[in-house]
């Protein structure tokens, strides 16, 4: 590939070895994990506490700090997986099959967060903890998809192979993302439109706006956190029997 | 405010609290597994080492 420059395609190459990988993840880990306990402490700090209680919705509202980050994450991380898939079967790259996999159980994770806090908001503010709308028949699709990658690339044996057909799987199911993302704009809906992404007048106090931008930033940092976990877990499941996790045994023995 | 009006939610506590409840739950597993079963597959597999080294 020689339009990408050689310090860009040497960065990828050493970044993209399993041993640098997992190493460059060790060193990393402490430093997000303080990142992520300030934001989520200021963030639930702001929306617990300092935000003032809504006029129509009283406390319940305060959900919000959960629910709609948790479902930006379930959205970004099914999006991050379409791309990896797209890597891993063009260039053929282990660490993006790596990625792919490790971010499966944490979007569904995401997922899932969405739907029962949803589900929890929707109770007293709708009467009904469900309904088959469109913006939340799409949630729970997109959390089928995710255990559906998750299960394919269990059921099958040669991890390479799994990975090849859990990529097709991710980037078939990407149709999905913006049927969610505009289930609320083309379907009459008992879930509210957008409320933040109104660029010209965001109908959110700014003082219940920040504590969602923490929360919301909190929850990237998690899920960095917890994909670099899975990754090194995955990374020593697929490589057992290579040099480098036969030096790394060594070095902790 | 005091810490029970802050518990009581304006009366929405049984829905707010279960919802942050869940989803600490999810975070923190998604968490703990992976490091567990690491930590897990490092000791199978040091134990492995050892066998094949003392053969």
């Amino acid at each position: 590939m020689s339009w990408i420059p050689a310090p860009v395609s040497r960065f990828f190459h050493r970044t993209s070895s399993p041993p640098y990988f997992y190493a460059l993840a060790d060193r990393f880990i402490p430093w997000l994990t303080v990142i992520f306990l300030v934001l989520l402490g200021a963030g639930l700090y702001g929306g617990l506490y300092l935000a003032p209680t809504d006029y129509q919705q009283g406390d319940s509202y305060r959900i919000i700090y959960i629910h709609v980050p948790a479902a930006w994450m379930s959205l970004f991380i099914y999006v991050l997986m379409a791309v990896m898939g797209g890597i891993a079967l063009i260039w053929r790259m282990k660490l993006a099959e790596v990625m792919l996999i490790s971010s499966a159980p944490i979007g569904a994770g995401f997922t899932f967060v969405a739907l029962v806090t949803g589900s929890l908001w929707g109770k007293p503010m709708w009467g009904t903890w469900w309904v088959w709308d469109a913006r939340l028949t799409s949630e729970l699709i997109l959390l089928f998809l995710y255990l559906g990658v998750i299960s394919l690339y269990g059921a099958i044996e040669e991890k390479r192979a799994a990975a090849r057909a859990v990529s097709i799987l991710a980037l078939v199911g990407v149709v999905n993302i913006p049927i969610i993302h505009y289930s609320v704009q083309w379907w009459n809906t008992l879930h509210q439109g957008p409320t933040v992404s109104k660029m010209d007048k965001p109908s959110i106090h700014v003082s219940m706006l920040v504590p969602l931008l923490l929360m919301a930033v909190a929850f990237k940092f998690y899920y960095l956190i917890a994909v670099l976990q899975a990754a090194k877990l995955e990374l020593l499941k697929r490589e057992t029997s290579s040099q480098w996790v036969k030096s790394l045994l060594e070095k902790q023995a | 405010m005091s810490w029970e009006s802050f518990l009581y939610m304006g009366g929405y506590a049984i829905y707010v609290w279960p919802a942050y409840g869940v989803t600490a739950l999810v975070l923190v597993v998604n968490i703990v597994l992976p490091v567990l079963q690491r930590k897990q597959l490092l000791r199978e597999l040091t134990i492995k080492q050892k066998r094949s080294q003392a053969r």
